[in-house]
């Protein structure tokens, strides 16, 4: 078992492709003195600075929030942020782009059609009181369980590590892939949305769920526990029911009203002023 | 519309496997295809066989002789035995697509327990069923 508490030299070995310059990606290696703690994008960042000036990747937070710096590390989608050299047992990084995107330089892929297919499930909350969402007189109501339906799918920081680890989306580029799906479930399953009917038109077609067979490998790469394979089977149930016509029509939760005659404790301060 | 840019990347079909560092269902996932592509094409060749009687008794006589032999024997048994691992793989899917036996929504706590690792005995089950059915099947062929 390696010592993680020593400087040890690890060697990163990074795909390298310059569309102005390259005609197919190609890999280098680089040899430096790895710190103790260091993580795989500060070892990026050391390449950058004093060995390979024209390296190329895409990150912002440094600390798993952004969804940025998913990469392909020694042959799994990780956030670079969020691995540390020493938890690879490695002392040989390998990091290329996510596959199954294109690339557009050296790590950076291009996350376009992701973001198209996000946009496409309609990922928002969609009712018809167009009135009260526009100028609010109260909460809408909701309980702990009803929270608990979608609360594990809205941490998704679309890094796009499920879409590279999925089999179906190596082969199949209409498939929307797990981000997509997970995102539409998680408002679907909301129980303040009404939007099922609107976002069944494109999850009942090509690009819906169906296309998934369950290898579960979005759940196990996800960086913020996500778990889109639950997300997507539990979107087919729904679909499933709501085509068999065997589940009860569900109205979007109403305005949790303030109970008449109810004083405010002593002590208890009053709440600060509406700002819409 | 948003045009894509940059050099393709996608694995293809190799991905299906991705070299050996994924989990479990995914290898079933691969083979769950692999089974469902050569039981099709078994399909095919049986439909071709057993069609040569509509050419009377001497061309169904001659198909069979043709598919004789210990070779066709071990070709019959991994047709049975990939026919025991698609039908009780695709029992399993069913029921994983249905919402079964992938529990309820949770808090994302680390280390995070996933849908994948709650239906993993009956992944396990239904591999275990499918290679008792496998060997049933073979002492069948051998007899």
């Amino acid at each position: 078992m390696a010592d993680h508490t020593v400087t040890s030299e690890v060697v990163f070995r990074i795909r390298r492709f310059d569309p102005t310059t390259d005609a197919d990606p190609h890999w280098e290696d680089y040899r430096f003195p790895c710190p103790p703690g260091m993580t795989v994008l500060e070892g990026l960042k050391q390449i950058k600075e004093s060995l390979s000036p024209t390296l190329a990747w895409r990150s912002s937070c440094r600390m798993g929030v952004c969804g940025s710096c998913g990469m392909f590390i020694n042959g799994r989608p990780r956030l670079a942020c969020n691995t540390q050299v020493s938890e690879l047992e490695s002392s040989l990084i390998t990091v290329a782009p996510l596959p199954n995107f294109n690339i557009i330089r050296d790590l950076v892929p291009d996350l376009t059609p992701m973001f198209k297919a996000h946009a496409e499930m309609q990922p928002y909350i969609i009712r018809d009181d167009t009135r009260e969402q526009q100028q609010p007189t109260g909460e809408y109501w909701q309980s702990p369980h009803q929270l608990e339906q979608y609360l594990q799918f809205s941490y998704c920081i679309k890094c796009g590590c499920c879409m590279a680890a999925c089999p179906t989306c190596a082969t199949d580029p209409v498939y929307a892939g797990p981000m997509p799906l997970s995102q539409a479930h998680r408002y679907s399953s909301d129980s303040r949305d009404g939007g099922f009917a609107a976002r069944k038109q494109v999850l009942s077609g090509e690009r819906g769920p169906w296309r998934c067979h369950f290898a579960g490998e979005c759940s196990r790469v996800c960086p913020k526990g996500v778990d889109p394979a639950r997300a997507i089977q539990l979107m087919k149930r729904q679909l499933v029911v709501d085509y068999l016509k065997l589940g009860k029509q569900k109205c979007p939760a109403s305005i949790a009203k303030v109970p008449d005659g109810v004083k405010r404790r002593e002590g208890i301060p009053e709440a600060p002023p509406r700002t819409i | 519309m948003i045009e894509n840019k940059g050099r393709p990347n996608r694995l293809g079909v190799k991905g299906w496997l991705g070299g050996g560092r994924w989990g479990f269902e995914r290898y079933l996932y691969a083979l769950h295809r692999l089974t469902g592509l050569a039981l099709l094409a078994y399909f095919v060749l049986h439909i071709g066989v057993t069609s040569s009687r509509a050419f009377g008794e001497n061309a169904w006589t001659s198909a069979m002789g043709a598919v004789k032999g210990p070779l066709f024997s071990v070709g019959e048994f991994l047709v049975f035995a990939a026919f025991a691992f698609h039908a009780v793989n695709g029992i399993r899917l069913a029921l994983v697509e249905l919402g079964f036996a992938i529990g309820q929504p949770i808090e994302p706590v680390y280390p995070y327990r996933t849908s994948v690792d709650e239906q993993r005995p009956l992944a396990i089950g239904v591999m275990i069923l499918a290679a008792i059915l496998a060997i049933v099947g073979g002492i069948g062929f051998l007899k």
